[in-house]
């Protein structure tokens, strides 16, 4: 795809972001965690599994990091690394990863805002590190899906429509 | 930029749908909404004024199908369509994998269509992609009105086409919606110029909505393999 820069991982990354993700959840104690790319999409999830559709919730996590990012830059700031919506009973606390994904953490009063920030501060430089090195190896190209160029795909693709 | 899951065997791909404000973007969404299975598709999220004004964005996502072996997903943005919106605007095309310009066929709109094409591709380039080569579809709605202007003054102002560089690419190829008329051809000089794919459309009605998305989603799914 043209210009919009593209990444891959493998399951040894899925292992290891799985890992760290449940070591945090552990750690914390909060409900859930979840990793959502700046472009709306959900790449994982550890914990209690939401209760509420996780593709909407992606797309408004990757909304409101980046609408609170021009206001970052509003003020003079370069970003806002962390942000903190608070509830009655449920809060979360989002985190930026390597700019292009964010860790968002549910948690209610079975843990505190402040554990919360400083074991996910140690878990993002980790995560950044291991984001940084797949970017650096992926490149920027769309990986191509062996079959998709084929006659029998086209076919597939046109029966979809009818 | 679609992602793959290849344990899940699923794609998910970004569709943003764009142009001036009361165009009817939204309008394309609700329709799609209705009449998709309820199974194939989740939660229409809108980010909407309390004068149901587009503020932030559309989101729909919706199943299509399976090509093989992965399920494909759709997730289907508008963006507010006013021009002082334009920060919020530009956000939303990040990442995105194909993209439908819904242009007001109306005549008193022409200028509105024009304005907000130049600021699709402008916010496009911000982002280092190129219009001319990512799936792209122009919808030209509201074809019921009056005062709708004619087809071929609309595609020469907003859709004359782009210069062909491609080899590959160069060769005639026919427009499936208008007879006599061709997506890519050789002009007089010896270029060769494409245009994107154009569906006329009265979105409240629900007329060419779907033929829209199948276009720019086949454009999509194709660019994947």
């Amino acid at each position: 795809m043209p210009g919009a820069s593209s990444w891959s991982f493998q399951e040894s990354d899925f292992k290891a972001i799985s890992e760290h993700m449940n070591s945090l959840l552990r750690e914390t104690n909060v409900k859930s965690l979840l990793l959502v790319d700046r472009t709306g999409q959900v790449v994982a999830n550890v914990g209690a599994p939401p209760t509420f559709d996780p593709q909407a919730f992606a797309s408004l996590t990757a909304a409101d990091f980046s609408a609170n990012d021009q206001l970052a830059k509003m003020i003079g700031e370069h970003e806002f690394s962390s942000l903190f919506h608070q509830g009655e009973k449920e809060s979360m606390y989002l985190a930026d990863i390597a700019h292009r994904v964010i860790l968002v953490a549910l948690f209610d009063n079975k843990t505190t805002l402040g554990m919360v920030r400083l074991k996910v501060k140690g878990t993002v430089e980790v995560l950044t590190k291991l984001f940084e090195a797949m970017f650096a190896r992926a490149g920027t190209e769309q990986p191509k899906l062996e079959g998709f160029a084929s006659k029998e795909a086209e076919d597939e693709i046109d029966k979809l429509f009818g | 930029m679609s992602m793959i899951n290849y344990a899940s065997r699923e794609i998910n791909c970004k569709l943003v749908y764009y142009g001036p404000g009361l165009g009817g973007k939204t309008t394309n969404l609700e329709h799609v909404y209705g009449k998709v299975n309820p199974n194939a598709r989740g939660k229409l999220i809108s980010l909407a004024t309390e004068t149901e004004r587009t503020l932030f964005f559309d989101f729909l996502p919706v199943d299509l199908g399976t090509v093989r072996g992965f399920k494909t997903r759709f997730h289907l943005y508008t963006v507010p369509g006013q021009v002082y919106y334009n920060a919020s605007r530009k956000l939303i095309l990040k990442g995105v994998d194909g993209v439908v310009f819904v242009a007001d066929s109306q005549l008193e709109r022409m200028e509105a269509n024009i304005e907000s094409m130049q600021n699709l591709y402008d916010n496009m380039a911000e982002y280092g992609y190129d219009l001319t080569r990512i799936p792209f579809v122009v919808q030209y709605n509201k074809r019921d009105l009056p005062n709708a202007a004619p087809v071929k003054d609309l595609q020469a102002a907003l859709n004359p086409g782009w210069p062909v560089s491609d080899p590959a690419k160069q060769k005639v190829t026919p427009d499936p919606t208008f007879p006599n008329e061709f997506l890519v051809w050789q002009i007089d000089t010896g270029e060769w110029v494409e245009r994107a794919p154009v569906h006329e459309a009265v979105a409240v009605k629900g007329d060419g909505v779907f033929e829209t998305l199948k276009t720019v989603s086949k454009l999509v799914l194709k660019s994947l393999g």
